[in-house]
């Protein structure tokens, strides 16, 4: 089994469906993975129906019992996350600050502190036409975003091994921090998905750095591709000067949104497909050439 | 005024929408900053390209375990929720990509063992862009944390001015952490189903962050803003701001320009919303 994550420092450049168009290219069954937990949208362009919902309950809440707090302060000063503060001779928790570490325990003299879990959010595993596709949702402003992924990405494998499945796609999160982290972790590719802009050739060379910190082979998709010849360019040199694979040029068709709102996929939109299928090409060529030392990465991670 | 720019999804043009509500404030002669709060892909400095006049490095501090006063008591690994440090014989290990940097494992040891050393995450600029003030935080590739990072970010806004942050995408604890201190937001979001269902998480955000929102709808024409219209109406949020798709902004974007320098229609639409924002009494609560 395969992991490719389809990542994009910069939102909004088409990632999620590209993974949508890949899903239907790998063949069942594929397992898919929504790492992008606090703007889900693959659900949105696979129907299915979702298995009951689990919760996901990660970290902890402090909660002040207001009886007991003499409004010392001494928590309000230790806390480095700035979630506490006093509101007209009131304790208040800014329950989207708080990171639960604990400090306000143990500084208050009073005991008035104590832990309440946090809910982070909660996955399901939907499923597709194409195969089972893990998604969650993480509670708005919750922290623990890495840990979701990572619970949403051991899901995935436990059902990629159980049907056999050659290919394990994993649609990331914009940015380069700790759930980005989580998603590309061990996996076999990272695709990055980028524009011919300034903003997204910048991200993309922030994202390409974050997979040579992680020692993770990179290949770049170019979306929207016609939109500026001399950008397209400057993309296709960041990612040879970075070692990272040109897979393929996307042309943009205004047409897309309409097509994804009315439930048709990117392989729906002719001018598009083409593109599209070469790129997934590129992927199977690239991962499935024997002595590539994808199997042994494989290996040293399990 | 802090005014927070951020959208559930990435790439519906929170950045369009963040510079020119600043550029246009500061050309009013209105004391503004433009604050990119976005540190793990901060990319307003391309399209205000400020003179940056001051650069300088961030940290966090970790704990540290100068050789000497430990008795390997335990006390800090029990403590520390993020199980970020480790007792091992006659040494102990932190792990800086688990640590959040709370302090609780100095403030519980009972030897005073441990003290603190600067651990760099990320650079903080300032500069100005003509009569437009700016600030950024850039994350360092690998670091895992953007909040205590987006959080000094904040703090560097001058105290009486109008500040217009742009927040990171997404509905996560980083753009929790943007919108800290915020007056009102203003959420951008397009016209498709992703649009939509991502506003729905950034709104529940602010409401948690009892912060007031609007909603400026971008590329208005590319799908069908019927379902986003009809969620508004029933939430009672207003929409400030509905700008179409027009290829002269898209080039003007991807040339890195402020496309209301060029598109006429843009920059009234921009001072437009510039008014509503600015008038206090126009953004309903949430
Ligand atoms: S648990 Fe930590 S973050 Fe939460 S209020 Fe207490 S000191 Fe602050
Ligand atoms: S330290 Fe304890 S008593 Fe003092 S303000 Fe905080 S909760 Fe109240
Ligand atoms: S500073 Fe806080 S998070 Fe870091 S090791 Fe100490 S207790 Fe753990
Ligand atoms: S709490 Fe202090 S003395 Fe105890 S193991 Fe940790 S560093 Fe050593």
């Amino acid at each position: 089994m395969k992991q490719v994550v389809v990542a994009s420092g910069k939102g909004g450049t088409g990632k999620t469906s590209l993974v949508a168009a890949f899903a239907e290219l790998a063949g069942r069954p594929v397992v898919l993975v929504d790492a992008d937990v606090d703007a889900a949208n693959l659900a949105l362009l696979l129907p299915g129906e979702d298995a009951p919902a689990r919760e996901f309950e990660a970290g902890r809440l402090a909660r002040i019992d207001a009886v007991r707090c003499t409004l010392c302060k001494r928590c309000v000063e230790a806390c480095r996350f700035d979630a506490l503060r006093l509101v007209e001779r009131r304790l208040v928790l800014r329950e989207i600050a708080c990171e639960g570490c604990g400090v306000c325990a143990v500084v208050c003299p009073e005991d008035a502190v104590s832990f309440e879990p946090q809910r982070a959010g909660e996955w399901t595993v939907r499923e597709t036409r194409f195969g089972p596709l893990v998604h969650a949702a993480l509670t708005p402003g919750a922290g623990n975003s890495g840990k979701l992924v990572a619970r949403l990405r051991e899901a995935a494998r436990g059902l990629a091994e159980r049907l056999a499945a050659r290919w394990l796609v994993i649609d990331g999160p914009p940015g380069i921090g700790c759930p980005v982290h989580a998603s590309v972790a061990g996996a076999d590719l990272l695709v990055a998905v980028t524009e011919p802009t300034p903003s997204a050739l910048h991200d993309l060379g922030r994202l390409l750095e974050l997979a040579g910190h992680f020692r993770l082979p990179a290949a770049v998709v170019l979306n929207k591709a016609d939109l500026d010849p001399a950008g397209t360019e400057l993309v296709a040199a960041a990612a040879a000067a970075r070692g990272a694979e040109l897979l393929g040029r996307v042309p943009f068709d205004p047409d897309v949104p309409r097509r994804l709102a009315a439930g048709q996929g990117l392989l729906a939109v002719p001018g598009v497909r083409d593109a599209v299928v070469a790129c997934w090409r590129a992927v199977v060529r690239r991962l499935d050439a024997p002595g590539d030392g994808a199997e042994e990465r494989q290996d040293a991670i399990v | 005024m802090h005014l927070v720019v951020a959208s559930g999804k990435g790439g519906t043009g929170k950045t369009l929408v963040s510079t020119h509500l600043a550029w246009l404030a500061a050309g009013r002669g209105l004391e503004t900053v433009y604050v990119d709060a976005d540190v793990e892909a901060p990319n307003g400095h391309l399209f205000l390209a400020p003179a940056v006049e001051r650069e300088e490095r961030h940290a966090l501090p970790l704990p540290v375990l100068p050789a000497g006063r430990c008795v390997a008591c335990g006390a800090c690994q029990d403590f520390c929720p993020y199980h970020a440090i480790l007792v091992l014989p006659g040494t102990v290990l932190v792990f800086p990509e688990l640590c959040h940097s709370c302090g609780g494992c100095v403030r519980v040891c009972p030897s005073a063992a441990l003290s603190e050393a600067p651990h760099e995450d990320g650079t903080l600029r300032a500069g100005r862009a003509g009569p437009l003030r700016f600030l950024d935080g850039r994350l360092d590739v690998g670091e895992p944390r953007a909040a205590p990072l987006i959080r000094e970010v904040l703090r560097r806004i001058p105290s009486g001015v109008f500040a217009v942050v742009d927040a990171p995408p997404g509905a996560s604890c980083a753009t929790a952490a943007a919108l800290s201190g915020a007056d009102r937001a203003l959420l951008v979001t397009e016209p498709t189903p992703f649009g939509l269902h991502d506003l729905r998480s950034a709104l529940r955000l602010c409401r948690s962050a009892e912060v007031p929102a609007a909603v400026v709808l971008n590329r208005a024409d590319l799908g069908d803003d019927r379902p986003l219209r009809e969620f508004l109406d029933a939430e009672r949020v207003p929409l400030l701001a509905a700008w179409r798709y027009d290829p002269d902004v898209a080039a003007a974007v991807a040339r890195g320009e402020l496309a209301a320098r060029r598109v006429s229609w843009l920059r009234e639409a921009a001072e437009r919303l510039l008014d509503v924002c600015l008038a206090p009494a126009e953004v309903a609560r949430p």
